[in-house]
């Protein structure tokens, strides 16, 4: 195998080094990629949509029917890892442990019983140190991640950011949360259903701000029929359709990165994480 | 562009490329691969695909991270080749 | 003649390296026995794209692009040689959040096969399979 993989690997590349041959040389500006569409892109940006960066107004509005599909196939991939590896049959363990908040000691309690005090904290039957040090960093940095995150989709129109960083950072917040305490607190924090709700909430947001727009009597995800309703000009209210897709973009993304984390660190039992 | 640092970059790249797939730990792979997608989004914000180095500084080099270890941490760390 | 190999090779070095990753990626998906080791060659495959596609939108010459006086300033002509081109970075930018997405199905995927079989390689795998 280790032979016939090298091979198809180097009959692969000999075929792209053939290939490159008749690039462009990089960085070259007439190359056929940057003189067909992008021009257009690059120069109407500002008079069509008010959005200096070009990315962003590429992203969501030009390109919207693209990013919408994304935002669909992140949401599949969210609802596939949920249906592969979900257990919902409990098969109690045979012992829990249980730690002493105030000395650390750590006790084993039979399936069914309950520790002697609620002094007591549950923790995870893989190695598990008591750190106080990084539950209470954590705790703290978690809503300044979040801000920053808000930040990041709130000001994609003139920075580079929008939904897909924010969503993933403000996913990353509560993996953190995750990681730094243990699954059982952030699943409390933010419950199952929640999450899926969350994830199907951000596409809903996506499609339904493209029919908002086929209602008012334009095109599908062409903003600019929001006008009256955002009482803005066109061009303003399609800087602000951006807005909202890019919300609808980072719920979705938020909820299926907590999502997949959850399922895939706790093998589907929602129970001992990371 | 800088093209010296731009050459040193790719040849990193290629380096800790080839280094997360021979590792003999998946662990150690999962960390690499992490390394690997922080030096590609170093890479990106050489060449000025600001948008594309933010997305893969947190999606590659942080979540994707994050998942893997918890797969090899809920799996197996061995590994024969 | 050398002179001008050398110059073909450092003029396109950065889709020479794309290649190079592209063929890493290849022979870890083909000849790997782990099913996580062949996930990571799936991802550094991913990446070797990501960075072909870059280096198309790269323009001598161009700088980020977002538009220089954003803020109002309506009478300042906007030239596209200025600017890098935009439309390989959105591309990209929307194939990565995808590539983490997928990671996340082959990674369920991966745990789903050890949960049944105990094993991540796959020669074991198949070994387990026959036995039954």
């Amino acid at each position: 195998m280790k032979v016939v993989g090298l091979i198809i690997a180097l009959l692969a590349g000999s075929l792209l080094v053939y290939a490159t041959a008749d690039f462009p040389p990089l960085g070259d500006p007439n190359s056929p990629a940057s003189v067909h569409v992008s021009p257009r892109y690059i120069e109407k940006t500002m008079e069509e949509t008010d959005v200096p960066n070009i990315v962003t107004s590429v992203l969501a509005d030009y390109r919207g029917y693209d990013t919408m599909f994304e935002t669909t196939v992140i949401f599949c991939a969210g609802v596939a890892c949920f249906l592969l590896l979900r257990v919902y049959r409990r098969e109690e363990p045979q012992e829990r442990l249980y730690r002493h908040v105030l000395t650390g000691v750590t006790i084993h309690v039979k399936a069914g019983k309950l520790p002697p005090s609620p002094d007591f904290e549950r923790i995870d039957s893989a190695w598990t140190p008591h750190d106080l040090i990084i539950k209470t960093i954590c705790r703290l940095l978690i809503p300044f991640i979040q801000l920053f995150a808000l930040y990041v989709i709130a000001h994609g129109h003139h920075s580079p950011g929008g939904g897909f960083q924010g969503g993933v950072m403000l996913g990353a917040s509560v993996i953190v949360l995750a990681m730094s305490q243990d699954l059982r607190t952030a699943v409390r924090r933010l419950r199952e259903k929640a999450d899926a709700l969350m994830c199907a909430t951000g596409v809903f947001i996506y499609a339904g701000t493209g029919a908002l727009c086929l209602l008012l009597g334009s095109n599908f995800l062409d903003y600019s029929a929001l006008a009256p309703v955002l009482h803005v000009d066109p061009i303003m209210a399609r800087s602000h359709g951006i807005f909202m897709v890019e919300v609808g973009v980072g719920v979705a993304v938020m909820g299926v990165m907590i999502w997949i984390y959850n399922n895939v660190s706790s093998m589907g039992k929602y129970d001992e994480g990371l | 562009m800088l093209w010296q640092l731009d050459l040193a970059v790719l040849t990193l790249v290629v380096v800790v490329g080839i280094g997360s797939i021979m590792v003999k730990d998946l662990l150690g792979a999962a960390i690499m691969f992490g390394a690997y997608s922080f030096l590609m989004c170093l890479l990106w914000s050489i060449m000025g695909a600001v948008d594309v180095a933010f997305t893969e500084a947190s999606v590659g080099a942080g979540v994707s991270t994050v998942f893997f270890v918890a797969a090899v941490f809920r799996t197996t760390r061995r590994t024969k080749d | 003649m050398m002179g001008e190999f050398m110059q073909a090779v450092i003029a396109k070095y950065n889709y020479w390296i794309y290649i190079t990753l592209m063929m890493i990626g290849l022979y870890a998906m083909i000849a790997k026995n782990n099913l996580i080791k062949k996930i990571v060659g799936m991802n550094i495959f991913q990446t070797a794209i990501i960075l072909f596609y870059v280096s198309i939108g790269v323009k001598k010459g161009g700088t980020l692009p977002i538009v220089e006086h954003g803020h109002g300033a309506h009478a300042h002509a906007v030239h596209a040689a200025d600017y890098l081109n935009p439309l390989p970075h959105v591309l990209m930018l929307t194939a990565i959040v995808v590539s983490v997405a997928t990671l996340g199905v082959a990674l369920a995927l991966g745990v789903k096969v050890y949960r049944e079989y105990q094993t991540l390689e796959e020669d074991e795998i198949l070994a387990r399979i026959r036995e039954k």
